[in-house]
């Protein structure tokens, strides 16, 4: 309807300009699908050699329509919004959606692969040397085109050939000072770099024996092995050492009946078990409250913190007596300049006691990170530093967006600077500032590097190593998921959308609150 | 627009990363074992002959291996790439083993072994007698896990007491002779601290250990091959705790030895600048230490009066066949032929002289260098760092006992915590 109505407007208009044809036109059409194609001409062969049909479909479509897209006159409000939906899709849903269906896995370490992988890597590590077989020196040949190993015994020198169907003697062969074959009647020895090209071929070639397999290792010897351990299909068990081990699917291991599992295991589904396990687990549910109380407490200080700061700050330079405002601009921005990563490190060793520049300047002993009360003031003191030239910059853009006017109106109104300053000036600036600020507060609620970097959560006290003074909920949860029972993704995801689903409340809480505000000052 | 245009591009990138991820992870199960061949010959078709090996280190050794890399190249007609992994190497390994990207050959320590074979991403390695006979027993048993050689040594690490002679001429033949002259020498007014040992706000395990470990503690049990055992956590034994009362009698309360403000930032530095006369520490410590200009000595951590040894735990930098790698024939080779050899082992030592594992060559190292042989000596009392798995929920928890015990805690009540905190992550 819309649409019609469109082209009947543009028939009436008669025919429509003709949109100027310029360079830079030309150069980013091109540069776009150029893009497009190059990417389908990378991503293309691999696929195919995969024989992942449906993903390179779905590439070829993605890169059609791109094309199309771009190459048509029409659909000009798409142009400008499928980059952004791609984005979106790409940046936002996919590793949200991605983070949400490793949750209900047991993804991690042990569990990092699938079930053939788990099978492959017990069976290859319980390979062992079948005790009393000699270590042959090993030569790669070619019989009838087929590749066969030419073993020596290096104890009786006798040589022998293996393949695929077993040993034979070979006679007439012979053999040089490193007990390789250096020549053999009807086979063509491989030469090292021939040999190396058939790597594939010769690290696959089993030559069956009585006791196992005898194996190449390397390219100059080999041995005949026998797994100590054998998965059955028929069982769905791995049989030998210890066992029958049988896959526990619910965990993604192959247990027997003492209830060992063998080290190798596979990535399962393991349902709502990593969200219960946040609910439930005593070491979790039992600081929660705790942690997130001054998760809270750090996350409103740090950015409230560096807000009244920054603003007292920008306000003061805001002042038009103010001289030499580029030179202060200059220095308060310096810590926001400099790298966050090496200040939090070199604030760290400054709050050291005995050797910390904190210390000796004041002449004091305080142990800063190692008690609760100073460690607490001491991370938001390094996150104030940190943060407020931020503040300091967003509110001196703010307060120039606002007529001076205004407050000079007030002040003639006999305001107080004061007053005028809370009725007139802050609201103003709150209006452009609070999404800033409610954003401020998300990035510091989850502000990993701040605690990690300083006072890695701690300290920590006796009774209950599992949770310190400054820890935040992310770098608590970063210790339980990745700490002690090595990387634990599924139960990090599980921990992650908790957390997102808190800061999602709290964001969307106080943006409700700030259209209210908008609609009575705006 | 033309912003736009590259805006496009990166949102093009971004998806076609996606596709690929996808099929990578879809087509990992059922075609990983026909993928790999097709993948490979296509790609080594138009190379020289035997394609590609390619092998991950820290950047340290990057510039060492590479001469050896060459060379075996050559021999074996193929190309070979050393590329330099500088940081979370064992998780960019796994990560990658995983996707199929990473490398065939990879350098690092050997307490990895039990998290990358439970991840199956590495293979064992096969070294005849004559190979394992040429090193030191204790880094065979280092590198064996389940019984399987899983890696092949080239260096052997552990710390050891460095004293500077001039403030403290003899070693202190047991731990109360150490902190007495420690404290006669702060006392009067010679250095600033008695022992320079990182304690850190966290602790720290593998430093204190071989005091911890003379005070009768115990971290595992051994199962009857010997191995430490997982199942037998003894971090809240009655001997830990006894132990855990050494170090409390050391900490900032008693002693003054041990202190939580020394930590792996300072300690070395503080050592060097002569504002201590011992410090405990490894092989890595020596190019800070000899900058400091005095003469040292290196001798083992001593034990207490009538205590248990003090026995350091020993590192061992290793080679290790990655079990997805593409070429493993040729990985196997370099392994247990290339690694095994002397001249490797010395380039390796002149890159970052840490004493190498080979006996024959850390005689030829210790002709020119006497620290490594006394490094070496130093750790014969030592064991392996255990490899399980389960060592990573040791850590911690064991090193904020180890600080809360230093700051004056009860040494119960912190290692029984500490227990606690083991046994629950390990249930899980």
């Amino acid at each position: 309807m819309a649409h019609d109505a469109h082209a009947a407007a543009d028939t009436r208009r008669g025919p429509r300009p003709r949109r100027e044809v310029t360079t830079a036109f030309v150069v980013s059409r091109v540069a776009v699908l150029a893009v497009a194609a190059a990417l389908l001409l990378y991503a293309a062969p691999p696929l195919a050699a995969d024989g992942s049909w449906v993903s390179l479909t779905l590439l070829c479509a993605a890169s059609a329509g791109i094309a199309y897209l771009y190459l048509t006159r029409r659909f000009v409000p798409a142009k400008y919004l499928i980059p952004g939906t791609v984005c979106l899709l790409a940046f936002q849903v996919f590793p949200v959606l991605y983070t949400v269906s490793t949750a209900f896995t047991n993804f991690g370490d042990g569990h990092r692969g699938d079930k053939p992988a788990a099978v492959t890597a017990i069976e290859t590590g319980s390979v062992r040397q079948a005790p009393g077989s000699p270590e042959y020196a090993l030569t790669a040949a070619v019989r009838d085109g087929e590749l066969v190993f030419l073993l020596v015994d290096p104890k009786t020198k006798q040589v022998q050939a293996g393949s695929g169907q077993g040993l034979a003697p070979v006679s007439g062969a012979q053999v040089g000072v490193t007990g390789k074959v250096l020549r053999a009647p009807g086979f063509t020895v491989l030469k090292a770099p021939e040999a190396a090209a058939r790597g594939q071929e010769i690290s696959k070639l089993a030559v069956p024996t009585r006791g196992g397999v005898i194996k190449a290792n390397g390219l100059s010897r080999a041995v005949e092995g026998r797994a100590a351990l054998v998965y059955d299909s028929s069982c769905d068990c791995v049989n030998g050492e210890g066992g029958p081990w049988a896959a526990d699917e619910t965990r993604g291991y192959f247990v027997n009946a003492r209830g060992d599992h063998l080290a190798q295991g596979w990535q399962v589904n393991v349902g709502f078990g990593n969200f219960t396990r946040v609910v439930t687990d005593p070491t979790i549910s039992g600081y929660f409250l705790g942690v997130f109380g001054w998760n809270l407490f750090f996350a409103l200080a740090s950015a409230g913190g560096t807000f009244v700061l920054g603003m007292a700050v920008a306000l003061a330079l805001h002042h038009p007596r103010m001289r030499g405002t580029k030179v202060y601009r200059i220095a308060l921005i310096l810590p926001y300049a400099m790298p966050s990563f090496a200040m939090l490190l070199v604030w760290r060793d400054m709050f050291n006691r005995d050797f910390g520049l904190i210390n000796q300047l004041f002449g004091t002993n305080v142990d800063w990170l190692g008690q609760s009360g100073t460690a607490r003031a001491a991370v938001i003191l390094v996150n104030l530093w940190l943060g407020f030239p931020y503040m300091f910059l967003v509110t001196t853009g703010a307060l120039q967006a606002i007529p001076r006017e205004l407050t000079e109106a007030a002040s003639i109104d006999g305001a107080s600077p004061w007053y005028g300053f809370r009725k007139v000036t802050l609201p103003l600036l709150l209006v452009a500032l609070t999404p800033l600020l409610i954003s401020s507060f998300a990035f510091n609620f989850n502000n990993f590097n701040a605690i990690q970097l300083t006072s890695e959560g701690g300290p920590f006290p006796a009774e209950s190593p599992q949770v310190g003074a400054t820890d935040l909920l992310i770098t608590y949860t970063f210790r339980l998921a990745f700490g002690a029972g090595g990387a634990q993704f599924g139960f990090a995801a599980a921990i992650s959308v908790f957390i997102f689903a808190l800061v999602a409340v709290i964001s969307a809480v106080a943006f409700r609150r700030t259209r209210k505000q908008e609609e009575v000052y705006a | 627009m033309r912003k736009r245009a590259m805006g496009t591009a990166a949102h093009l990138a971004a998806l076609s990363a996606l596709a690929v991820a996808v099929t990578a992870c879809g087509g990992g199960d059922k075609t990983a074992p026909s993928a790999a061949p097709t993948g490979s010959s296509s790609a080594t078709a138009p190379a020289a002959q035997g394609g590609k090996l390619v092998i991950w280190a820290d950047p340290n050794r990057v510039k060492a291996l590479k001469p050896f890399a060459e060379q075996f190249g050559t021999e074996n007609g193929v190309t070979v790439e050393v590329k330099e992994i500088s940081k979370d190497n064992q998780q960019v390994f796994l990560t990658a083993s995983q996707q199929g990207s990473g490398p065939d050959i990879m350098v690092g320590a050997h307490d990895w072994i039990g998290n990358l074979v439970q991840n199956g991403a590495i293979d064992p390695v096969n070294l005849t007698e004559e190979q394992k006979a040429a090193f030191p027993e204790i880094a065979m048993k280092a590198v064996t896990f389940n019984g399987q050689v899983y890696a092949a040594p080239y260096a052997v690490e552990n710390i050891a007491l460095i004293r500077n002679t001039d403030l403290a001429p003899d070693a202190p033949a047991t731990i109360e002779d150490l902190v007495a002259k420690g404290k006669a020498l702060k006392a009067a007014g010679k250095v600033k601290e008695v022992l320079c040992l990182p304690v850190a706000q966290k602790g720290d395990a593998f430093h204190v250990y071989p005091i911890f470990a003379s005070g009768g503690g115990a971290l595992f049990g051994t199962t009857s091959t010997g191995d430490p055992d997982p199942k037998k956590v003894l971090v809240g034994s009655a001997d830990s705790v006894k132990a855990f009362d050494r170090l409390k009698e050391l900490g900032e309360k008693g002693d003054g030895a041990l202190k939580t403000s020394i930590t792996n930032e300072n300690y070395i530095a503080t050592f060097a600048a002569k504002k201590c006369a011992f410090l405990i520490s490894g092989p890595w410590a020596m190019g800070d230490v000899k900058k400091g200009g005095f003469p040292y000595d290196i001798t083992a951590v001593p034990s207490f009066k009538g205590g248990k040894p003090a026995t350091p735990f020993v590192g061992v930098q290793s080679f290790f066949v990655a079990a997805k790698g593409k070429n493993k024939t040729l990985a196997q080779e370099f392994v247990a032929n290339y690694v095994t050899n002397k001249d490797v082992a010395k380039a390796l030592y002149e890159a970052d002289p840490r004493p190498p594992a080979l006996t024959a060559a850390l005689q030829e190292v210790q002709a020119s260098d006497a620290d490594a042989g006394k490094f070496m000596e130093a750790g014969k009392s030592g064991f392996p760092m255990p490899a399980i798995p389960e060592m990573a929920a040791i850590w911690e928890p064991f090193g904020i006992a180890e600080a809360a015990v230093v700051k004056g805690g009860d040494a119960a009540k912190s290692a029984a915590a500490a227990q606690k905190a083991i046994d629950s992550s390990l249930k899980n």
